[in-house]
């Protein structure tokens, strides 16, 4: 009887023990990071489907204009080619960024994080830029169905990036105070997946929105 | 804890060989491939709307194709889903995304096309 509740505690104590090891992750090597992107994964999934549900509003609002301007007459083709460029040429930097963190080459990445965030600044100014133009022109978000839904659509996406942006300004700031921790290497990976997915997001914007709209 | 050494990822890689071993941050070729890719694929549907040679009814087809063929371009080369067994949850998760997104999607595009279709005032009974 003894023996057996001695076994028991025994068991259970190493048990504890072992469950230790596993919420203890943060400040050990014991979690790879695996768990950690695949739960971002799943949240990117569930952005998407809210993304899906934009696209689709904006599909079918996309005639909607109240006599107001068309796609074809406010958007400029060349104009959303550079803001394309841009996220194509980050998306392009954040992964040379994730290749020197590979190699652990701590200011490389830097180096990367910084050009990334560059170009992150040129969309988004070029987006804004865009934004207010067609503000100014009386293009606003309350002119038509078509426009609401363009500006939700859009903006949202911006949003995105714009949060994107102050992850990475935090980034820089963490792998300048602790270098390329295990922790900062999941982080590192976390936003590698959400800024090449706001590219993809990207591709369906330009598709379904400009190119779409101008096409005739 | 059984579900949690059965994690995903978990199984078949010792504790220590992590995650941040080469092998998932891509290589500067296959970067370098994804990138000339992308390139191409978002420089022929603009070319084709912008040149204006042909009618919307082939360039939007020929567009929303290569805006797919490009978005699985990055999927590959920039966000690594190879099928590898050690990611098999990232692609089961994606794989049921594409179906909820394409039921939400095509389902509203269907209901509301007809629903426009039979609220239009020249289609309205007129007894």
């Amino acid at each position: 009887m003894t023996a057996h509740l001695r076994s028991t505690f025994t068991a259970e104590a190493a048990a504890l023990t072992h469950i230790g090891d596993i919420v203890d992750v943060h400040d050990e090597h014991h979690d790879d990071g695996s768990k950690t992107t695949l739960g971002f994964w799943i949240y990117l999934m569930s952005d998407c489907i809210l993304f899906a549900a934009l696209f689709a509003s904006f599909a079918v609002l996309r005639g909607q204009t109240a006599g107001g301007p068309s796609g074809r007459e406010i958007f400029s083709l060349p104009y959303v080619l550079a803001e394309t460029s841009c996220l194509l040429m980050s998306s392009l930097t954040y992964g040379m960024a994730m290749i020197a963190m590979g190699r652990n080459q701590k200011d490389s990445v830097l180096g990367w994080l910084g050009v990334t965030l560059l170009l992150g600044l040129v969309f988004m100014g070029m987006e804004l830029h865009e934004f207010g133009d067609l503000i100014a022109s009386g293009a606003g978000p309350s002119r038509s169905g078509f426009l609401s839904a363009y500006f939700t659509l859009v903006g949202t996406h911006g949003l995105h990036v714009a949060s994107g942006m102050i992850w990475m300004v935090v980034m820089i700031a963490h792998v300048l105070r602790r270098g390329l921790s295990a922790a900062n290497q999941t982080r590192l990976m976390c936003l590698s997946l959400f800024w090449h997915f706001l590219d993809i997001v990207w591709i369906g914007v330009f598709t379904v929105v400009y190119l779409m709209g101008v096409a005739r | 804890m059984t579900a949690i050494e059965n994690a995903p990822g978990h199984g078949a890689h010792p504790p220590h060989d992590a995650a941040h071993a080469g092998a998932d941050h891509g290589s500067v070729r296959s970067y370098a491939i994804g990138f000339a890719l992308s390139v191409l694929l978002t420089a022929i549907p603009f070319a084709l709307v912008m040149s204006g040679a042909a009618s919307a009814a082939m360039v939007v087809p020929i567009c929303v194709g290569l805006g797919v063929v490009q978005m699985v371009v990055h999927l590959i080369y920039f966000l690594h889903m190879n099928g590898a067994s050690s990611r098999s949850w990232n692609m089961a998760a994606l794989l049921f995304t594409v179906l909820i997104v394409a039921i939400l999607v095509i389902g509203t595009l269907w209901v509301m096309y007809h629903m426009n279709a039979n609220m239009m005032p020249g289609m309205m009974p007129t007894d």
